[in-house]
């Protein structure tokens, strides 16, 4: 299945297993959409339901929220970027614009958490009311993807540092690419319905 | 091969027999005692009568069809055409069926919309109200006008619309007369809505069709329907003879247990009606202990404990539990 | 976990349950000691537990399935026995609901659906003309993790105590407030680890279909089960996502506390509701689907002609997979949401009727002018049809939302979705297997045998659930385990339960006949004994683990009946034979299944430390499988010579059809 080699195509998409890998991912992203909007559906059906705890306008933090986003939208970029370098086939210039691109994703995690700290002690916890868990479990699923996705990053740096740039390693890079762009966009729709709209009431 | 064929046909053929007997015999959906459950009797007839044809038409086709294309001694040689399709034949089947839909979802949208409003022919009478509250595994009815409440049973007029508003104290039941009407679920938090008819004095038995764990079974009532006067008579001699319903006797009746017939001469409306979105929870986990591994429960605010309750045994307590004992619900709870 | 309290963590105290544990340990035992004893564990290891081979996948989901219909058809028998006569006392009423409820969820995700899963692995590659799927370490990876949900869930009722709240898992009562044991813990975990492995069946059957197929064979060739099943598989990465994140809640609420569907703190019994069955009402066309498209093999093959509308059928079964993605609202009805809502469902559900008239007609025009061979696998085909046709008229009836109101939650409810997932995925998956065996086994499964398990099997099950239909019609309601003698429900009760039993009589023929088959059936076969159509008939039965020494090309519709037609690319010339390229086995999907089993077991008994410390296994699972480089091997031209020689004959022919 390794046969079928085509070289006038970029790196990732060479080889036919390749080609399999990038669709399938693409599936796969299918699904994690349906995962996620079904998370904004049940944050959506039950993002009135104080029970008598806090509401939005009580905890929400939106200046740490705006540099979250910043961080992550910035690191979305930086991503495209290390792709642009990978097609140069440069692997230095793209090792370091995906560490870039991880330390903005960790620096994201961490302010989120921090986040999370701040809600627990005002007493809002996932436990308060049926909003805090909905919103509690959309946010957190998103943070768990980012956290996944750094660690697998880091695993797919060390191969490229042993292997270099070959169709593999290209594609699993590529894969990654994928990835983070697609948290990205879900970042946006958190950031609009549950942040934004929280804010607005 | 002959006698499998034969097998096969007599076989299916008694199918559409049973099905037609089916109408004819006593079964309760076919035997309605109101308005409300006549009109749904009405539907279901009119669409069994298309079914049977479908199921007619692909039953004769399919019995021709295996007949004359079986593989015989005598057609071994015969080698079936090439054959695609058929454009003329593959319409005729699917414009049909969509013809048949038409027939069906017209009176089934009628009746739906039907359903939610007092029956025809009624219209005029004010209808009496009863609200239903579902608990595990009892039924308890509420005539808020008559500030009467009963247990498992309910008394209403004959010939006149009964508003029943139901809800549950917890889990998911559905309020199903099948003589008078057709089923809805009762929700905690939720109010729904069923509204029903009797035509003659009797007595129709009314059920929970929704599983809702180990006392599910047997959680049935008795709809009497009286005449007006007999109604009447029966509200004022609950009103003389009914005891009081307290708010720690409605606790001590929330439990999960089997209750007989109770009867009082208020209701527990003037403390707590579960269909308001924040109305107080009255769950207690404890008291569903039964078999198996135990697991950890959570503690709610505006939970009803009882630390009296029986089944709760020393090795099933759990520390969270420790916590909020001596809250006993009610009104003083009610204010998130 | 210093405070486990041993005497809940057995369950302990039924008699029948006690015979369960010993049997289950005995049996155990004697797997274990006969592996030993006939020096079997390599060969077990090597053969089966580590393969990437999608036959062999195949068939282990297949034995899988089998084993999960025993237990479920358990249940079913004691159901039936318990509700034979009016206030029987054979099951307590907690009894009879752990066992309802795991008799729904077993038929259902462990047994129909790895069935048909089982299928498709063993054929779809071969239909498609390829040499596996397109990931095959993955492929592995999703059956052990179904293995592992499987077993995970069938140790509840030993160990810890039965889900027993429905195979719905209805809020509030499968929550905390209403189920403190852990028992419910135990279905939203196994169903969330099979669920995982599910899902990469889907991306994995995906990819395969759409980048795997052979030289020639566009979308509109692909035979009807290839296209059934990628329509499947396109509903499963549609709709199991929402099941898992329903699952995933359900863990918040049962372990932590959270308020998603409880009555406290703002919950909404109604979203689960709504979650379940967005997932739940596709789920039925996930098994369905495939189903259909066994039957059109199979009545194709044995009327000896095309299948009849093929265009259409592909249309009908898109259309069938779009419309089960908008009729969910259908199973409540009754929950209030106004006649507007339910006057859309209603239509919508009514709609579904219309493809899968087409469908049926257009098998019955497949037959029409053909020349019928009443074997084994086309009885189930036959069968299928009239006994389908009542549960579609029936599932008609009761999408009419008023006329639910009247059979809502009763047992004609029960007799309708038995008359559907019966005949649409048991009868199916028996078709399949008398007509795929000898591809699987190189040797048929007995005829006169099949003709047995047929006719007890189809009589047992109308005798069992006709019945139900009247009863509910007369007020019986479904999941309840005893009813009064006053009811009048008795007569046909009893009826039911005496049907039950033929249908397991057919059941024990058929597993009778697997075993007289292997051994005693002819192995002297032909490669295409059925005369069939389609792609895996060109090669060998059983098939050698490179599926194809030379990759068929694909000119027409039923490839494969058109190359014998025209006698063209059915030899093989020694000069054509070049190196195959094939995946390295492994023993990852293995180990993940171990882990996932371990972790899980941990969070069904909330311990949160040890399903921590466990979980970092399946990290370092994942890390291993990143660094793994295994590139497979190639098998040596010489190697492909001699397997092919083993059934071609001299000129590199395929054997013809041999009667």
């Amino acid at each position: 299945m390794s046969a079928n080699v085509n070289t006038s195509l970029p790196l990732e998409y060479q080889t036919h297993q390749s080609r399999m890998n990038i669709l399938g991912f693409w599936i796969f992203l299918g699904a994690e959409i349906v995962l996620f909007a079904t998370l904004f559906a049940v944050y959506a059906v039950l993002y009135q339901n104080y029970a008598g705890g806090p509401t939005h306008q009580d905890i929400i933090m939106i200046k740490e929220v705006m540099i979250q986003t910043l961080l992550l939208l910035t690191s979305s970029f930086t991503c495209g970027l290390a792709i642009y370098e990978m097609r140069r086939n440069n692997v230095k210039g793209l090792i370091s614009w995906l560490v870039i691109t991880l330390l903005l994703g960790a620096g994201f995690l961490f302010m989120e958490i921090n986040e999370f700290i701040h809600y627990i002690h005002e007493g809002a916890t996932m436990q308060t009311s049926a909003f805090l868990s909905s919103f509690f479990v959309l946010l957190g699923t998103h943070g768990a993807h980012v956290t996944l996705g750094i660690g697998w990053a880091i695993i797919v740096i060390i191969q490229l540092i042993k292997r270099g740039l070959t169709p593999v390693t290209a594609r699993k890079i590529f894969i990654i690419g994928l990835y983070w762009h697609f948290l990205d966009v879900v970042w946006i729709f958190i950031f609009t319905f549950v942040y934004l709209k929280g804010m607005v009431g | 091969m002959l006698k499998y064929i034969k097998l096969f046909v007599a076989l299916f053929a008694v199918i559409p027999v049973l099905l037609l007997t089916g109408c004819e015999t006593n079964m309760v959906v076919f035997e309605p005692q109101g308005p409300v459950a006549r009109s749904i009797m009405e539907l279901i007839n009119w669409s069994l009568m298309w079914m049977l044809l479908v199921v007619v038409v692909v039953f004769a086709m399919f019995g021709f069809i295996v007949w004359k294309y079986r593989e015989r001694k005598e057609n071994m040689n015969y080698e079936p055409p090439e054959e695609h399709g058929n454009t003329l034949f593959e319409i005729i089947w699917t414009a049909i069926p969509i013809l048949i839909v038409i027939a069906l979802i017209i009176p089934t949208v009628k009746t739906l919309y039907a359903l939610e409003e007092v029956p025809e022919g009624y219209e005029n009478e004010e209808p009496l109200t009863v609200h239903v509250t579902a608990a595990d595994w009892k039924w308890i009815f509420s005539y808020p006008e008559q500030g009467i409440e009963t247990v498992n049973y309910v008394n209403i007029p004959e010939d006149r619309p009964v508003n029943f508003k139901l809800t549950s104290a917890g889990t998911m039941q559905s309020f199903w007369v099948p003589a008078l009407a057709g089923q809805k679920y009762a929700m905690a938090k939720m109010e729904t809505q069923l509204i029903l008819v009797a035509e003659n004095p009797g007595s129709y038995v009314g059920k929970n069709s929704n599983f809702n764990g180990r006392g599910y079974t047997g959680m049935e009532f008795e709809v009497l329907a009286q005449t007006q006067q007999d109604f009447n008579q029966w509200i004022a001699d609950v009103k003389n003879t009914a005891p009081v319903l307290t708010e720690e006797k409605y606790e001590e009746m929330l439990k999960p247990t089997h209750l007989g017939r109770l009867t009082f001469k208020n209701t527990h409306l003037a403390w707590v009606n579960h269909a308001d979105e924040d109305a107080q929870t009255y769950t207690n986990p404890e008291l569903y202990r039964y078999n198996g591994y135990q697991g950890k429960t959570f503690e709610e605010e505006d939970n009803y404990m009882n630390e009296n309750s029986e089944t709760e045994s020393g090795d099933h307590h759990h520390e969270e539990n420790h916590d909020d004992h001596g809250n006993h619900g009610g009104d003083d709870h009610g204010q998130h | 976990m210093g405070n486990i309290k041993w005497d809940e963590f057995f369950i302990t105290g039924d008699p029948l349950i006690l015979g369960a544990q010993v049997s289950i340990a005995l049996t155990m035992l004697g797997v274990l000691f006969g592996l030993t004893y006939l020096k079997k564990w390599k060969w077990i290891w090597r053969e089966w537990i580590t393969t990437v081979d999608h036959k062999r996948i195949g068939i282990m989901y297949i034995i899988a399935a089998i084993l999960m219909f025993f237990r479920g058809g358990i249940d079913g028998l004691l159901m039936k026995a318990q509700t034979s006569r009016p206030e029987m006392g054979l099951l307590s009423s907690q009894h009879y609901n752990e066992i309802f409820t795991t008799h729904g969820v077993i038929m259902i995700l462990f047994m129909a659906m790895p069935f048909l899963i089982g299928l498709m692995n063993v054929v779809i590659p071969l239909q498609i003309g390829a040499r596996d799927v397109a990931f095959p370490q993955l492929n592995a990876l999703s059956f052990w993790l179904f293995f592992s949900g499987a077993m995970l869930f069938n140790i509840s009722f030993v160990i810890g105590g039965s889900p027993d709240a429905g195979w719905t898992s209805y809020f509030p009562l499968a929550g905390k407030e209403f189920s403190p044991s852990i028992a419910n813990n135990y279905y939203a975990i196994a169903l969330q680890i099979a669920g995982i492995g599910t899902l990469m069946t889907g991306i994995n059957f995906i990819v395969t279909i759409l980048k795997m197929r052979t030289k020639g064979m566009t979308l509109m060739r692909m035979p009807m089960f290839t296209w059934t099943a990628l329509v499947t598989s396109g509903i499963i990465v549609a709709a199991f996502p929402i099941f898992t994140v329903a699952l995933a809640l359900m863990k918040f609420d049962r372990l932590f506390g959270t308020h998603f569907f409880t009555v406290s703190s703002g919950g909404s019994d109604m979203l689960w509701a709504n979650l379940f069955w967005l997932w739940g009402h596709p789920e039925v066309y996930i098994v369905a689907l495939p189903a259909f498209g066994i039957f059109s093999e199979v009545i194709a093959t044995f009327s000896r002609k095309q299948l009849f509308g093929y265009k259409s059928m592909v249309y009908a079964t898109v259309g069938i997979a779009l419309l089960s993605m908008v009729v969910w609202v259908h199973h409540f009805y009754t929950m209030g949401s106004g006649p507007g809502v339910n006057s859309f469902f209603s239509l919508t559900t009514m709609l579904i009727a219309v493809p899968t008239g087409i469908k049926i007609f257009n098998w019955l025009f497949t037959m029409r002018k053909g020349r019928i061979k009443l074997s084994s696998a086309m009885l189930w085909a036959l069968a299928f049809i009239p006994t389908f046709t009542i549960g579609g008229v029936t599932g008609v009836m009761l999408a009419m939302g008023a006329a639910d109101f009247q059979y809502h939650n009763t047992l004609f409810l029960v007799a309708h979705f038995h008359y559907v997932l019966i005949p649409g995925v048991v009868f199916a998956v028996f078709a399949g297997l008398y007509y795929w065996w000898p591809k699987m086994f190189g040797h048929m499964l007995n005829e006169r045998l099949g003709k047995w398990h047929f006719w007890l099997f189809n009589i047992g099950f109308n005798v069992t659930f006709m019945p139900m239909f009247f009863l509910g019609l007369n007020g019986a309601v479904r999941r309840s385990y005893t009813y009064s003698a006053e009811s009048g429900f008795a007569p046909l009760f009893l009826l039911s339960a005496i049907g039950s039993v033929i249908l397991a009589a057919g059941f024990a023929v058929f597993c009778y006949n697997i075993y007289w088959s292997i051994r005693y059936a002819d192995r002297n076969i032909s490669s295409d004994p059925w005369d069939a159509r389609t792609l895996e008939w060109a090669t060998a039965s059983p098939v050698q683990h490179y599926n194809f020494a030379k990759l068929p090309e694909v000119k027409s519709f039923d490839a494969f009946w058109q190359m014998k037609k025209n006698n063209e690319g059915l030899t093989l010339k020694d000069s054509e034979i070049e190196e195959i390229h094939m995946p390295s086995n492994s023993g990852q999907p293995f180990m993940m299944c171990v882990i996932f089993g371990v972790v899980g077991f941990f969070l069904v008994f909330e311990w949160f430390i040890p399903a921590a410390i466990a979980s970092v296994g399946i990290i370092v699972g994942l890390i291993y499988r990143s660094f793994d480089y295994n590139d497979g091997y190639h098998i040596p031209v010489e190697e492909i010579s001699k397997t092919e020689s083993t059934w071609r004959n001299e000129k590199g022919e395929v054997h013809k059809h041999v009667g």
